[in-house]
């Protein structure tokens, strides 16, 4: 057993609203600068939709993570160690910057300096990378935002052309369409594929909070990072000629504030903690087989309270303050205990340590003589039938295949394992508050999720009624030990100048 | 004169890379990329990429081997046959890298994305290369059999520049077109450490063994084996 300790992170979807705070955040503290316009370490999603870069899910196309070849062992989808440099000249599964968008301003001075004429000035689109006019914006962040039932975006989306020929249909009709939000940042992965496909080693992860990192200065640009990651999450910048990727805030988290993307988000729908898991078993549960991925992803996550993993904890040198943190960790709750959030596309083999609860309201919600009915799957049943409440997740407005092909590598049982807690937890919450639900219902539907209704509350408060301190879990990392190590205590003074992140000249093209 | 461009800019340009590259690796690490600009245009770049860099580097290749090991390029081009082969090859590789760089010259003067992330000293560097590669095929071309005469000429001056007892004589009497080639390489040399070229010392050739997964620890790291860690 080797434990270390992870900063981990769950997202409630149900809690999303869409409203794109976290990404402006996000942007406006780290990628506003020449070569990272068109970089959002931070995109919220519509699903269905086909996503940031254009069906970055399509691992055909983008060659991304990691796959499991005949004899069981895992490999690198993008190539092997030889391919990586005959394919240094040109990376042949390398999305273009179209594939994202091109960035733009306006000419906004126009407005101002237009000579008097007859109609009103206009701001033209100037593009980012060549300063030149953009007469026709062809794409843009955010460009499939909220075209749940569209042609172009969500019939496209890589999880919906798995499904069947009706059921793509039946996601078309009016009545029938459907969305939600999926906001996504890098995962932290426990077997990240773009550190395994750096041909320099230039990505790490680091060994105290996990936090995946590329340094600056040991990158080379041979942009293998970018087609490695399966979630597409490292992004190559043209100006500096440099890949950088979500950094999660490190110099926030080392001062004990949540990353800027959680602290900002509206919905509160982020939580963030640490875990305690066994970097031993990553490479065998990377191996199982995709039903299995689920569950041997959880299986590295250990408790923190049993004295073997915290002897183990400590042994690797891990601080009392850190397990506590384990202890109290959001992210622990809705991972093992209560097994809500499940990891995004567990398939790609990098093991993800970011976690999703999946969203029940476009399971439950409907469409009744014109009225959109977030509580359609709530209703009280006739008290000589079963309710429909029961039933709502065979009956889900979404099929079950999508949110499986997001969220367990296709395994239906596994996601309505999910969502039959989920609902039970509407339905006992309910039958609490609104008392319209029948008792039997209720615990037909807390005994299908292996729920018990003391579960079904602390669910509902760390849902709903979180505080600050509840949603951010971040333990003191410790820096101070960082920079003494085993070595004699520096005079501070002595690393004044090379402190903050290291640069002395600016992160610019000099040669 | 002679003196000048065959002893000394020489020592020159050798004592310009490896200093000044040493100095820029060190004061300024972050300056080492390749640059790539397959980002911003991905098709034309294929073809002017990949041909340009294979055709390059099994040329450099030759002139290495001919170089560091004269009597095994001696041995290798003793049968006539494999004479002919590689100076075929030689030709077909030196206008095949000809094309592909103009191609790739062109793709960064007519597409408005790769224009803008153009340095000056970028066409520097690639108009000198186009201009070497492009002596390169006139000489092997027209003054046949280079294979053999390099060993003979060449090699002896190299070394003899690389021992400290120079002899400029060996190839005073070339011709002016050979004579300008060795000229241009010892310029490109030089501006070697000045330009992106840096990346050919950046070859990721570590990759072949390195742990696919890298860890490291801020603190001392902990004992014990772990998964795949460096």
């Amino acid at each position: 057993m080797d434990i270390r300790a992870q900063v981990s992170m769950v997202f409630h979807l149900d809690k999303c609203i869409g409203c794109h705070t976290c990404s402006i955040a996000c942007k406006n503290i780290w990628t506003d600068r020449q070569g990272t316009e068109y970089m959002w370490w931070n995109n919220v999603e519509t699903k269905p939709g086909t996503g940031y870069p254009t069906q970055w899910e399509d691992q055909e196309k983008y060659k991304g993570g990691w796959e499991r070849d005949s004899r069981g062992r895992l490999k690198l989808k993008l190539q092997g160690r030889a391919g990586a440099l005959t394919n240094i000249f040109y990376n042949p599964s390398l999305p273009t910057l179209d594939d994202y968008y091109e960035p733009w301003t306006y000419d906004y001075k126009n407005l101002f300096d237009a000579p008097e004429g007859d109609d009103q000035p206009t701001a033209r689109a100037v593009s980012l990378v060549t300063g030149d006019f953009m007469d026709t914006l062809e794409a843009g962040p955010n460009w499939d935002d909220d075209m749940g039932g569209s042609e172009v975006y969500a019939a496209n989306d890589p999880n919906v052309l798995k499904l069947s020929e009706n059921e793509q249909q039946s996601l078309k009709t009016l009545e029938q369409t459907v969305f939600f939000y999926l906001p996504r940042i890098c995962n932290h992965c426990l077997n990240p594929g773009c550190v395994a496909a750096c041909p320099t080693g230039a990505i790490y992860k680091r060994g105290e909070d996990g936090i995946v990192l590329i340094s600056q200065n040991r990158c080379r640009a041979w942009r293998m990072c970018v087609s490695g990651c399966p979630y597409k999450k490292t992004y190559f910048n043209w100006s500096t000629g440099k890949s950088e990727k979500c950094i999660l805030c490190y110099p926030r988290l080392e001062s004990g504030q949540p990353p800027a993307c959680f602290h900002s988000c509206v919905g509160r729908i982020r939580y963030i903690g640490m875990v305690l898991y066994d970097a031993d078993g990553i490479e065998q549960a990377a191996r199982s087989p995709d039903d299995g991925l689920v569950d041997a992803q959880k299986a590295l996550i250990k408790d923190p309270y049993d004295p073997e993993v915290i002897a183990g904890a400590k042994r690797n040198g891990i601080g009392d303050a850190v397990i506590t943190a384990a202890q109290n960790s959001p992210v622990y709750k809705f991972v093992k205990r209560w097994g809500l959030a499940l990891p995004l596309h567990p398939e790609f083999r990098t093991m993800p340590m970011l976690f999703y609860v999946p969203p029940l309201l476009p399971v439950i919600a409907a469409i009744r003589d014109g009225q959109y009915e977030t509580t359609a799957g709530m209703e009280t049943a006739p008290a000589d039938e079963t309710g429909p409440n029961l039933n709502t997740v065979d009956q889900a407005r979404i099929p079950m295949q999508y949110m499986a092909s997001l969220f367990t590598a296709g395994n239906i049982e596994k996601i309505k394992q999910v969502y039959h807690k989920l609902v039970a937890v509407r339905m006992y919450m309910r039958s609490e508050q609104v008392g319209d639900q029948k008792e039997a219902d209720v615990q037909e539907a807390l005994r299908r999720a292996e729920l018990t209704p003391e579960q079904c509350i602390s669910i509902f408060e760390l849902t709903s009624l979180p505080t600050f301190e509840e949603r951010f879990v971040v333990p003191p990392m410790e820096r101070e030990r960082a920079m003494d190590g085993e070595l004699p205590p520096l005079d501070p003074y002595s690393r004044k100048a090379a402190g903050g992140f290291g640069f002395r000249d600016a992160p610019a093209r000099r040669f | 004169m002679s003196d000048v461009i065959f002893v000394g800019f020489p020592y020159v340009a050798v004592a310009l890379a490896i200093l000044v590259g040493i100095y820029r690796y060190r004061s300024d690490t972050f300056s080492y990329s390749s640059f790539s600009s397959q980002l911003l245009e991905n098709q034309k770049l294929f073809w002017g990429s990949a041909l340009w860099h294979y055709a390059v580097v099994l040329i450099l290749l030759a002139h290495f081997i001919a170089f560091l090991l004269p009597p095994l390029w001696g041995g290798i081009i003793g049968s006539p046959s494999m004479r002919f082969f590689l100076e075929a090859l030689g030709l077909i590789l030196s206008l095949v890298g000809f094309l592909a760089l103009g191609w790739l010259m062109m793709r960064r003067f007519s597409t408005r994305r790769i224009y803008v992330v153009t340095t000056r000293m970028d066409w520097v560097v690639v108009s000198l290369l186009l201009f070497q590669m492009l002596l390169g095929f006139v000489v092997s071309l027209s003054y046949r059999w280079g294979g053999e005469w390099f060993v003979s000429s060449t090699a002896p001056w190299l070394w003899s520049l690389v021992t400290f007892s120079p002899k400029p004589e060996y190839v005073t009497a070339f011709p002016f077109l050979i004579q300008l080639h060795f000229f241009t390489g010892f310029l490109l040399i030089a501006l070697f450490p000045f330009s992106r070229l840096v990346h050919l010392v950046a070859f990721p050739i570590g990759y072949l063994w390195r742990p696919y997964q890298r860890v490291i620890w801020n603190r001392a790291p902990r004992p014990g084996p772990g998964f795949r860690t460096s």
